[in-house]
């Protein structure tokens, strides 16, 4: 559904990603692992059109978009949860899921379901974004994603920073949204908050993807991902 | 008195520029130096219009209304597109990039309008004497002296104006557009990646901005003039007013106005004019030294 053809990008002169390919299916998690720095984030950036390629194509259901502006690439059912949330965090909670609705025309119908998924934003629609707690920021983030009812989720470290519940919470929905067919890549650095879940799991170093295994081989055998990550 | 009401004229009208300006700022990061000259163009459009319909001044003046705001939104929503789009939207580039627009509307108004200062009929001026009260002998007396009168033609211009920021604020609190808007002026990237069609976002807030100095302008020529030279002012005194206001805060802004333009009409009549200017300047930066964000500015980096 997303394949990322031997992209090259950067910002300005300075480029950061090598040869990068990738493929992620629906239905599917892949999981990028990488240290810091390592181009994970640059690779969200280059799929959602905010970064232009040098060179290399991102193909969206065989339609490569790489082309397009990067306004339009939202519609076509992309969903992007972006690192460190990236609120709009002088609205309110329901004008922030209104932007999310209105990128693909969703109705009423979408936002109730959405709001099924994080009970705890009902309660603060007229609330600030930036007034949330850590949590209900990285919730809102996700059900501003979900407000577009994406073929295909981009998630950038979605469990930063928060405590075990909440990571537990945002876990359980990601898995839902897999399991009702989306496509989702997700971005981390911590091998164990994505292991449990992943279904294939891409390695990342020094802008280039050197590897992609079978999350089960990685739990079947814990070296690899030593090996992988060099800690 | 009648300084408070002539300063409340300007500062309605000095309102109307600024917020344009505070509103291009805000969403845009640019700096618009040709602010002024949008205002200007708004004046002269105002009369080429108003010269062109003739009958009744009313009908010239209520087409110049609707035209020039919307004949100078067009021309820079042009601007946006041929000049600060190609820039990418950098600060220092577009600060230069405006200079330079502000010296093309300048000097094609020179040529084309000429130098002269010409003025636009009022639609309707009549003379409202007001009323004034002394302690006689006799206790309380009101009386109407000779000389203290307004216009209905000024007063109309504080109440347009009023109405016009009222409808400034509903649109950016209450509409889709008004949405993308803020969404947009938060943050730029985010807005990208959730469809929003910032490039042209910016046209119509480039476009709004400058409409909102023209029709300052048109509001105004009545009771001045237009002349190819008038936008200095109004784009000085709108960048103190933001700057004392707050960037991006509506509120702020037309607060600063009322409080500059107030203090500068009865400082000037109590005093001198220039000890108004200097105070207007002292206050610019004592608030940039002790409050830099502005008097209504939220706290942001």
């Amino acid at each position: 559904m997303l394949e990322l053809d031997a992209i090259n990008a950067g910002y300005g002169r300075a480029q950061i990603l090598r040869d990068v390919s990738l493929t992620v299916a629906p239905g599917e998690i892949l999981c990028l692992l990488g240290r810091n720095g390592a181009g994970k984030t640059t690779t969200m950036k280059a799929i959602m059109g905010l970064l232009p390629l040098m060179s290399g194509a991102v193909r969206f259901k065989g339609e490569p978009i790489s082309d397009l502006p990067a306004h339009r690439i939202p519609g076509l059912g992309i969903g992007y949860v972006p690192q460190g949330r990236r609120l709009f965090g002088e609205l309110t909670v329901a004008q922030n899921l209104e932007i999310g609705l209105m990128v693909r025309r969703a109705g009423r119908d979408t936002l109730e379901d959405v709001l099924g998924l994080f009970p705890r934003l009902r309660e603060r629609m007229q609330q600030r974004a930036d007034t949330l707690s850590g949590g209900e920021q990285q919730m809102l983030a996700m059900a501003r994603a979900l407000c577009l009812e994406p073929e295909l989720l981009l998630m950038d470290e979605p469990t930063e920073g928060l405590q075990p519940s909440m990571i537990e919470a945002i876990r359980q929905v990601v898995v839902l949204m897999r399991d009702r067919g989306t496509g989702i890549l997700l971005v981390e650095q911590r091998v164990d908050a994505v292991l449990s879940i992943a279904d294939r799991v891409a390695f990342i170093e020094n802008g280039r993807n050197v590897d992609t295994l079978d999350a089960s081989a990685l739990r079947a055998d814990h070296s690899l991902i030593e090996r992988h990550l060099g800690v | 008195m009648l300084a408070t009401l002539e300063g409340a004229v300007t500062a309605a009208v000095l309102a109307l520029t600024a917020v344009g300006l505070s509103l291009v700022f805000g969403v845009m990061r640019v700096v618009n130096v040709a602010h002024g000259e949008f205002f200007m163009l708004g004046a002269v459009l105002a009369w080429w219009v108003a010269h062109l319909a003739g009958g009744h001044a009313a009908v010239g003046f209520g087409l110049a209304l609707v035209v020039a705001p919307v004949l100078v939104g067009l021309i820079a929503a042009l601007a946006d597109v041929a000049v600060l789009k190609r820039v990418g939207y950098d600060p220092e580039r577009t600060i230069v990039a405006t200079i330079g627009i502000l010296y093309i509307i300048q000097q094609v108004t020179l040529m084309t309008y000429g130098p002269d200062a010409r003025p636009v009929e009022p639609p309707f001026n009549t003379r409202i004497p007001l009323p004034w009260f002394e302690f006689t002998d006799q206790g309380f007396a009101l009386y109407w002296p000779w000389g203290l009168s307004t216009t209905s033609y000024k007063l109309a211009v504080i109440g347009a104006s009023g109405v016009v920021l009222l409808t400034v604020r509903l649109l950016m609190t209450r509409t889709r557009i008004g949405l993308l808007m803020r969404a947009t002026q938060l943050d730029r990237e985010t807005a990208l990646a959730f469809g929003i069609p910032v490039d042209r976002v910016y046209a119509v807030v480039f476009a709004i901005g400058a409409g909102l100095a023209a029709l300052a302008a048109v509001l105004i020529v009545p009771i001045s003039q237009a002349h190819y030279l008038m936008g200095g002012d109004p784009l000085l005194l709108s960048f103190i007013v933001v700057i004392i206001g707050g960037l991006g805060s509506l509120p702020g802004t037309v607060v600063a106005a009322i409080l500059i333009r107030l203090s500068d009409g009865i400082i000037s009549v109590f005093f001198s004019p220039t000890l108004a200017k200097i105070l207007a300047t002292l206050l610019v930066a004592l608030v940039l030294v002790f409050r830099p964000q502005g008097l209504f500015g939220g706290a942001r980096a």
